[in-house]
């Protein structure tokens, strides 16, 4: 039982990475329909940069919050230049990009970085929290630090005047540019803050899996079974989607089909949502006009 | 009246070019097909290896451009049917001691068997949902194959060892030659037959349901039955390139039928051309030759260039998509229309 305890638990800190991750995906879905299958990477590349400030003696959290800043700006740069020609382009089109994207940021950072392993520090001690046995400080400290991004994405989108304007955008656009939204801009901070949220995930991550190139594939294939068994729509969904991925792919791994097969689970649960409940468990079913 | 008979000129030239483009096209693939039986005797043992695997990714590309690109059905997985036919011929061969040249039309069965069933998952997922679904099967796929259960017949993290086999009859080839004879023979097959698929009824309906499903449907095309089928068909042309890859590199191991093998498929059908059967070649030569000769650039400029092929990859993918969406085949059409309307010009004229 006590195993199992602890299963479910170390589950769950993978669960808060999956669910940002998640998160990010659901962001920008719900202002264009596209899945940025490059979201694993930029979050990678956005972790590299973390490490890169970190190793010129920039202290953790001024790194943390510099690299959330840096990824930010990445992201609404890309939108502006690769992504806003295919604004209007097929679905295919817009998936080839997104791999292009993929590929171009894993061998950006294997270029400047190396493909060597490299470890990441944990900006928590090194003793569980409240004498925490489940849990080490740094599992209980990424569950915090998703929860306190998850409160603030909350608060902007429900508190703000951009982030009024960006869900009107995201649901409407041709109203919102009638009433003088820049939708176009609206779409480009969308992307910012998806890489932001994606950086955070990557942060965190990194004391676990390490940090190399490659670190992202997994981490992605999960975050995208999370969002949609929670629901690509909703991001509530996604982020309890995430957290439910992570449990069910520790405890699956430990009593089911060993370590070795992990990735199977989220390929099941992939093509099992999307079967069974195309929507997810929290998501809106769509009925498309022809 | 100048103009006049202009036109009325105009209009028996542009027939004659018709039946002249017609031949041209016979012609061409005579060429092609015979430049390609003497290539192994002018180039070397290692060329013609490198020959060989041009003609399985092209046969492996034309079953994703079936799929994706006719069909609008997006794979990023086909690297799982490209492991699947090596496997079952390497299974074959190693474990159940069956002839090689019948182990390639087993595997292109079971992958068929394999494709139509995954395709009718694949028929409630529209769009980016297949892509996410097929994203998923290609980074389990080695895994897979690793698992333990499994590993007495796929040997684990090693794979399978394969040896080439001999020319028969006695014929005076090298190994390697007569491998490269057995795919083009395979590649020209395949090929016809994809030529004649996407020619008639059945091509026409396939390209019916990527434009408009629903307009397809209301002219009486089953879409379930058109979908599953190509994924099927997709998926065994892939599985006989992988049968024959297994034949030709001599060995089968998971790490090779990773992410980026489905990667490079996909780059392949976007370079030589979506819904194109002839550009798939161009796409061929371009994932088996760039990452070569980024490789020796790369080691001009250091070790830290490991990376240089998968950027040039990417930068291509974006580029393509942003100035030729048509690739090599879109490019070609284009200036053979625009030869063609020069020399008709100056007939007229």
């Amino acid at each position: 039982m006590v195993a199992f305890l602890h299963q479910v638990f170390s589950g769950l800190a993978m669960g808060a990475v999956y669910a940002s991750l998640a998160l990010a995906l659901v962001v920008i879905y719900q202002a264009t329909h596209h899945v940025n299958f490059a979201q694993g990477e930029m979050a990678m590349f956005s972790t590299y940069i973390a490490w890169d400030l970190i190793d010129r003696g920039v202290p953790y959290w001024e790194a943390f919050l510099l690299t959330i800043a840096i990824s930010f700006l990445i992201g609404m740069v890309i939108e502006r230049v690769v992504i806003r020609p295919f604004e209007r382009a097929p679905a295919l089109t817009v998936v080839i990009v997104f791999i292009g994207l993929l590929v171009i940021f894993n061998s950006l950072a294997g270029w400047r970085y190396s493909y060597t392993i490299k470890s990441f520090e944990s900006p928590f001690p090194d003793e569980p929290w409240f004498g925490n046995s489940f849990m080490s400080s740094h599992e209980s400290g990424t569950v915090v630090v998703t929860l306190a991004m998850l409160a603030l994405v909350y608060i902007f989108f429900r508190f703000t005047k951009l982030g009024l304007a960006m869900r009107a955008a995201a649901l409407n656009p041709t109203s919102s540019r009638l009433v003088g939204i820049r939708v176009g801009w609206m779409l480009a901070i969308g992307w910012g803050l998806a890489a932001a949220i994606g950086a955070i995930a990557g942060m965190m991550a990194a004391p676990i899996v390490y940090l190399d190139p490659n670190m992202m594939g997994g981490i992605l294939l999960f975050s995208l079974a999370g969002a949609l068994l929670g629901g690509i729509d909703n991001p509530w969904g996604a982020v309890l989607g995430g957290f439910i991925v992570g449990v069910l792919e520790n405890v699956a791994g430990a009593y089911l089909v060993g370590t070795e097969i992990k990735l199977s689970v989220a390929l099941i649960i992939i093509v099992g949502v999307l079967v069974a409940k195309p929507s997810g468990l929290f998501g809106r079913r769509i009925a498309a006009r022809v | 009246m100048a103009g006049a008979s202009q036109r009325l000129t105009a209009r028996p030239a542009g027939v004659q070019a018709g039946a002249s483009v017609r031949m041209w096209h016979r012609l061409g693939i005579a060429a092609a097909l015979a430049g390609a039986a003497v290539l192994p005797f002018a180039v070397s043992g290692y060329r013609v290896y490198q020959f060989s695997q041009v003609l399985i990714y092209a046969m492996a590309l034309l079953g994703l451009n079936l799929l994706t690109g006719y069909n609008g059905q997006i794979s990023l997985g086909h690297g799982a049917f490209f492991a699947i036919g090596g496997y079952t011929t390497a299974i074959l061969v190693v474990k159940l001691g069956v002839p090689y040249w019948a182990t390639i039309p087993v595997a292109g069965i079971v992958c068929f068997v394999a494709g139509f069933l995954f395709g009718f998952p694949a028929l409630r997922l529209g769009g980016i949902y297949l892509a996410l679904a097929t994203f998923a099967l290609a980074l389990a796929t080695p895994q897979l194959l690793k698992f333990k259960a499994v590993d007495e017949w796929t040997g684990g993290v090693q794979g399978l060892l394969l040896s080439k086999p001999k020319a028969p009859f006695g014929l005076p080839l090298t190994r390697d030659q007569w491998l490269y004879f057995v795919c083009l023979a395979c590649t020209a097959l395949l090929f016809w037959a994809a030529a004649n698929l996407v020619r008639g009824r059945i091509g026409r309906a396939m390209v019916a349901i990527r434009e408009h499903p629903v307009a397809a449907e209301a002219m009486g095309i089953d879409i379930a039955f058109y979908k599953t089928m190509t994924f099927g068909v997709s998926a065994l042309y892939t599985g006989i390139a992988g049968a024959l890859s297994g034949m030709v590199a001599g060995v089968v191991a998971p790490d090779s039928f990773g992410f980026f093998l489905s990667l490079s498929f996909l780059v392949g059908i976007v370079v030589g051309g979506l819904a194109s059967i002839w550009g798939v070649i161009a796409g061929a030569l371009f994932i088996e030759l760039v990452p070569i000769y980024a490789d020796q650039i790369a080691d001009l400029l250091g070790e830290s260039a490991k990376a240089l092929p998968w950027a040039i990859y990417g930068v291509l993918l974006i580029g393509l998509m942003y100035m030729m969406p048509t690739g090599a085949a879109g490019a070609v059409r284009a200036v053979v229309r625009r030869l063609g309307r020069l020399t008709a010009g100056s007939k007229s004229g």
